[in-house]
């Protein structure tokens, strides 16, 4: 038994003005991951590798423990994909669409993709063309989700929709993961989202995997520490410090690796520390991009 | 204390988390967390239940109480007073409460 969905190793892919660098991933079964990157950061190139439509030039990449690309269409019987450059036929309805999935997915469950027409505020009668934007994305979903893939492969599922289309596409896809035998692995730059209802978060910036690890560990290590130098004391030396800011006497500090230690071992060295801030996902990337950035360019 | 008495079977991790439309991994750190803190008892292969523990309650105000009294310790130490005037501020703080209850209850 295979329990990981997703498997790449040492994966890379190179272009003109863009190289995916040694990309090293593991996505569990039954859990949600979240791709996290600015636009441009290979989160699409990615997707697309794993997914089989653009071929490594180095690395494995198993995905339901199928090698990609050569065993892709063995593969994609069991993955339902959606991304925002996937076209339906406007002059179709999407109930024609529905009929057109059904009749080459076996495993296509008419009972839930008629829930999933009322969830998701959906006429079936309608032609694609005069959907919405949001109206569309909901329609890819609930095509992709009536199949009961054993992974679902999202890229941007979030982006452009309202706050209420919002909330019905994720929590759909919590409602997924009821089944532990699901996985999704769906990319965003809307942290808000991932951080909701990610287990695994990965932050890809250049080409390259900068960090990967569940949520909570993310949410537990990242600290801001606001600190007040007595005088003659110099800034004690932390570990994982990726940021200082402030002023000389009042230093913000930003940590990858805070233990609440700290604050007494700062106390002790003559740096009172003030506050303990946790941060959003969204501060935890921007400083972790940073960080790199500048490391790079020393 | 909360809605769920004692004894009672809370929802899976999975099926609160996808009640609440937030992580799996988010609701495993929770329970594990009222595990430890001796809130709910799980079972392999039976779930969990709220701890059939009469004393919880007293003990989570204790933990309270403990939190606040550092905080209050910190806090004398801030503004510069001596043991004795915190001490003393808080013996203000119990007779202003036992004050209002007396006025309370002859008004």
């Amino acid at each position: 038994m295979n329990d990981l969905s997703v498997h790449f190793e040492g994966v890379s892919k190179i272009y003109p003005h863009f190289t995916l660098d040694d990309l090293s991933l593991e996505l569990p079964t039954g859990t949600i991951m979240g791709l996290i990157g600015a636009n441009g950061a290979g989160k699409s190139t990615t997707i697309r590798i794993l997914m089989g439509l653009v071929h490594q030039d180095r690395g494995l990449v198993h995905v339901l423990g199928r090698e990609m690309p050569r065993e892709q269409s063995a593969a994609k019987l069991d993955i339902g994909f959606v991304s925002e450059d996937m076209r339906l036929y406007g002059s179709a309805t999407l109930a024609w669409h529905m009929e057109f999935v059904r009749s080459i997915y076996p495993q296509w469950d008419q009972a839930y993709s008629e829930m999933l027409l009322r969830r998701f505020d959906l006429k079936p009668q309608q032609k694609i063309k005069g959907l919405s934007h949001g109206q569309r994305v909901k329609a890819a979903l609930l095509l992709a989700l009536a199949r009961r893939p054993r992974l679902l492969v999202l890229d941007e599922p979030t982006t452009g929709l309202d706050p209420v289309a919002r909330q019905e596409v994720l929590g759909e896809l919590m409602a997924v993961l009821a089944d532990e035998d699901r996985t999704i692995l769906f990319s965003s730059h809307n942290t808000l989202d991932v951080e909701q209802i990610s287990d695994q978060i990965t932050f890809i910036d250049r080409g390259r995997i900068i960090a990967s690890d569940n949520k909570e560990m993310f949410l537990e290590r990242w600290r801001r520490l606001r600190l007040v130098l007595s005088p003659e004391a110099d800034l004690p030396s932390l570990p994982g410090v990726v940021e200082v800011g402030g002023s000389e006497r009042l230093p913000v500090l930003v940590t990858n690796r805070f233990d609440p230690a700290m604050v007494s071992a700062c106390n002790d060295a003559g740096a009172t520390v003030q506050a303990v801030d946790p941060m959003t996902l969204e501060e935890i990337f921007v400083a972790n991009v940073h960080s790199r950035r500048e490391k790079q360019t020393v | 204390m909360g809605d769920w008495e004692q004894g009672k079977e809370i929802p899976s991790i999975r099926q609160l988390a996808v009640t609440l439309r937030v992580s799996v991994i988010t609701v495993k750190r929770a329970y594990m967390e009222l595990e430890r803190d001796g809130i709910i008892v799980t079972q392999q292969g039976k779930g969990s239940m709220v701890a059939p523990d009469p004393n919880l309650g007293a003990r989570l105000y204790d933990q309270e109480l403990a939190k606040h009294i550092d905080r209050v310790a910190q806090l004398g130490e801030l503004l510069g007073l001596t043991p004795k005037e915190v001490a003393s501020r808080v013996r203000e703080a119990t007779d202003r409460l036992t004050k209002d209850r007396l006025t309370k209850e002859y008004s």
